[in-house]
């Protein structure tokens, strides 16, 4: 895979920026985000890691907005006023959106929904359960396009194979497009082939629309090809940087109970 | 209901003759309004894998006849309904709060539910005997004023439908993505719970309690077996609830067996053509 490193680490004042500030979330009285501080870049692939259990989904749902929590998540556009996301509280400007391609969903092999049927029940008012208007399809495979998946679309959704279904989901989440993409793990379930293709079509589409990726992942062997920065999570932040300088990291080698030395990249 | 009536006797059979068998016409009409409600709600019910809802449904239906017996109303109908609506919103709320699976909160509120009824029907020595017509129904008792309320209940589910179908089938896909997406998953899930358990309550006396829930159950269970989007799964269950209602309610005036099990029978057996029919992959 060719070097897609982007490069804007460090300051965020001529770029849009989500910043995580003190980020805390407690369930039933234990801790599962600490004082999580960070910022994302758009144009940057972020990957999260973390040992299952580290808050990774909760964090992801604190930005989504389908978590109450404490701290401050805000969102600057390139140059503007930044905005509250927690309670909405728009200081001038506009929301951003947050594309979502959440983790594995659940569809049976027999399940009667088409990738069209998905789509347009998504992104429009019309009812699936009546036949799909020519301009819906149109434009479901228009978006589909963008991930190159038209011939997905008259497929059912259980008959996908896993890297199909997280280019269905990733067409989905891009219309509209976000300015921040978020993916729970995307790679898995997702063989080397599917994989690479995901990766060369996100960097695609952050070059293409300037959008910020988060995505999480327990695959280490690849991030080094992609990611511009990692961020190393267990209930607070251990360690953020290039990926190399986490993956060397004595935190990274703790978490994941690696004896210290090369050799040990995968979990 | 005279345009009806006058349609009807255009039919070759000895029941549609005009001038009499009123009831029987009645029935036909219910059935052409109850089938198409049944199999309209049956996708969504197995869909999101709410059949044993459906069930437990129709369980506290019954707990809201007996208390509306009990309050000595005229028509314990509207107590049922109320309770059912009760019953839908309190066992949403419950299984929002709770980590525990569904189906075991559903087995909570069910029991409970049941053994409520049978207390307060058997209340002071009381007979269960009166409450025996629920469990079996009787189609051929249906009047004109309840096949109207049926058709506005048809007419409001194909409006929800109209209005929120996207909405709960995305919920009943990926809660999280529906919500990402804007669409309010409680809310979906509630009204389309709300709406099962009006049209299981109201329609019980005519169905029965006993076989209810395959009418829930079997039309869009069979046509999953053959459909490969939304609008064939529609169509498919729309068309097994209504032919099997017609054919059963036939079957029942020809040899005198209750409507409901004969028409659960078309469908058990439509299911089992399905079944062996069904695509591959």
């Amino acid at each position: 895979m060719r070097q897609i490193k982007h490069g804007k680490l460090g300051g965020c004042s001529d770029s849009c920026c989500l910043k995580l500030e003190d980020v805390s979330v407690r369930l039933d009285g234990d801790d599962i985000l600490k004082q999580v501080s960070f910022h994302l870049h758009c144009g940057e692939i972020t990957a999260l890691i973390g040992p299952n259990g580290a808050g990774k989904s909760t964090l992801f749902k604190s930005i989504l907005g389908q978590m109450p929590h404490g701290g401050m998540i805000t969102f600057s556009p390139a140059g503007g006023p930044a905005i509250r996301l927690s309670d909405g509280a728009v200081v001038g400007g506009q929301r951003p959106l947050v594309g979502y391609v959440p983790q594995s969903p659940v569809f049976d092999r027999g399940d009667p929904v088409s990738v069209l049927d998905f789509f347009t029940a998504a992104t429009s008012k019309w009812p699936v359960c009546l036949p799909v208007p020519k301009r819906y399809r149109d434009k479901a495979a228009a978006c589909l396009a963008r991930v190159h998946g038209e011939e997905l679309l008259d497929r059912p959704m259980g008959a996908l194979s896993g890297g199909q279904l997280q280019r269905v989901l990733l067409a989905l989440a891009l219309e509209p497009v976000p300015h921040i993409l978020i993916l729970d793990e995307p790679l898995s379930g997702v063989d080397i082939e599917g994989e690479h293709q995901l990766l060369e079509m996100l960097d695609e589409l952050r070059t293409q629309y300037d959008l910020s990726i988060f995505l999480s992942t327990h695959d280490f062997a690849t991030l080094e090809q992609y990611a511009d920065k990692v961020i190393l999570l267990n209930k607070q932040v251990l360690k953020a940087g290039a990926p190399e300088e986490v993956l060397a990291s004595p935190e990274f080698y703790e978490t994941f109970h690696l004896k210290m030395g090369k050799g040990g990249g995968q979990k | 209901m005279n345009l009806w009536y006058a349609l009807v006797d255009l039919l070759p059979f000895e029941w549609a003759q005009s001038g009499s068998m009123y009831f029987m016409k009645n029935a036909l009409l219910a059935v052409l309004v109850i089938s198409p409600l049944f199999g309209i709600l049956s996708t969504m019910v197995v869909h999101s894998r709410m059949s044993f809802f459906s069930d437990a449904l129709g369980h506290s239906a019954f707990t809201g006849m007996a208390i509306g017996a009990l309050c000595g109303f005229n028509e314990p109908t509207w107590a049922a309904v109320i309770f059912a609506l009760v019953f839908a919103l309190l066992f949403n709320l419950v299984r929002r709060r709770t980590a525990m699976a569904s189906d075991t909160v559903i087995g909570v509120f069910s029991s409970t539910a049941v053994a409520l009824g049978i207390f307060l029907s058997t209340l002071n020595g009381r007979s269960f005997t009166k409450f025996n017509n629920l469990l079996i129904g009787d189609i051929l008792s249906v009047e004109p004023a309840k096949i109207g309320l049926l058709a506005l209940i048809l007419l409001l589910v194909l409006a929800l439908w109209g209005m929120s179908f996207n909405q709960l089938m995305l919920s009943a896909v990926h809660p999280a993505l529906a919500d990402s997406r804007g669409v309010k998953v409680f809310w979906q899930e509630t009204v389309f719970s709300m709406a099962i358990a009006v049209v299981v309550t109201v329609s019980m006396t005519w169905v029965g309690l006993l076989v209810i829930n395959s009418l829930l159950v079997l039309p869009a269970a069979s046509a999953r077996n053959l459909a490969r989007n939304m609008w064939q799964y529609h169509i498919l269950s729309l068309l097994a609830a209504t032919c099997a209602g017609v054919a059963g309610l036939m079957t029942s005036y020809y040899i005198g067996s209750s409507a409901g099990a004969a028409i659960t029978l078309y469908l058990a057996g439509w299911f089992l053509i399905t079944f062996l029919l069904r695509k591959k992959g």
